[in-house]
């Protein structure tokens, strides 16, 4: 290699610098990683099935059962995970209860899809 | 020695966050020359890592121990390409200014006052996608001949040339544009 092939190299080096990350990015995506790890199969592995006759715990499950099918979905599970407090006490009924859940999680799952 | 892979799920997350920390800069600087701005490298980057989670048990066995990096930045090329496609959106000329983003990023300072430096850089949002490409896997990232081939998905020999290409290519076009500007100083030292 010549001496100026060489030095343009360098120049290309440098302005090439490797570029860190924002410490709000890796807030966030660490925040996000550990949820879907907390999400874990064994967590639907280890479900009692008794726990499906109360909708109330059905978020759960249909949370852990969308981790498997896609890291986009897994975002679903994140949303609904979140908003279900605020259902619950919305909620007059148990079945009113289990209808909004389902409702959010194709809800959530179409604006995945559709990239919103 | 080869690491066997892990037979339960903490293990394997455990495998995951090491792979993450190793190479989350390489992700980014990648995303950040491939798209041009901070706000998209950001989206990009998180995407390559909920992609990679997806399929990490499936990439350990098939990587035969071979480090895994080149297929983190394949999964953050393929999602780059579909992000233009869906878009129809072109990388952007020039790197934004970093008062756009929450924490002080390196590349701005570094080129500031420095013309041979953001000529380089302007030079390589000028190439065909994949000679930039491979640029960045080589400079920014310190990839080796046999991962960028890993990640780009050619030979080993391709990308000797590629890079060689690129490289000259690169060269041609900062020339080129010193020379646009070089006659008008002559011209003023002429006068």
């Amino acid at each position: 290699m010549s001496a100026s092939a060489a030095e343009f190299e360098s120049l290309l080096r440098e302005a090439l610098s490797p570029v860190e990350p924002s410490a709000d990015l890796v807030q966030r995506l660490e925040s996000t990683l550990v949820s879907l790890t907390e999400l874990a199969q064994e967590e639907l592995d280890s479900w009692e099935l008794s726990a499906m006759r109360d909708p109330r715990n059905w978020v759960r499950p249909a949370a852990a059962a969308v981790v498997g099918v896609s890291a986009g979905t897994a975002l679903v599970a994140l949303r609904v995970r979140a908003r279900h407090r605020t259902r619950r006490q919305q909620s007059g009924s148990v079945g009113e209860l289990a209808r909004r859940t389902l409702r959010d999680v194709a809800d959530e799952a179409r604006r995945v899809v559709s990239g919103h | 020695m080869l690491e066997p892979i892990p037979k339960d799920k903490s293990e394997l997350d455990a495998r995951f966050a090491d792979l993450y920390r190793a190479h989350l800069r390489d992700v980014y600087s990648y995303s950040y020359y491939r798209v041009g701005n901070h706000h998209d490298a950001e989206d990009l980057t998180e995407q390559t890592f909920l992609q990679a989670y997806r399929h990490f048990e499936r990439a350990l066995r098939e990587s035969n121990g071979r480090p895994l990096r080149p297929w983190l930045i394949r999964i953050a090329h393929n999602l780059a390409a579909n992000f233009y496609r869906d878009r129809s959106r072109k990388p952007e000329s020039a790197i934004e200014d970093a008062g756009m983003v929450s924490a002080p990023h390196t590349t701005e300072s570094l080129v500031e006052g420095r013309e041979e430096l953001k000529a380089i850089l302007a030079g390589v949002q000028e190439l065909p996608d994949d000679r930039r490409e491979a640029l960045i896997m080589r400079f920014a990232l310190g990839m080796d001949n046999r991962e960028i081939a890993r990640a780009l998905g050619r030979t080993d020999g391709a990308t000797k040339v590629l890079l060689h290409r690129a490289v000259r290519q690169l060269e041609s076009i900062v020339a080129e544009r010193d020379g646009l500007m070089q006659p008008a100083g002559k011209a003023v030292e002429r006068g």
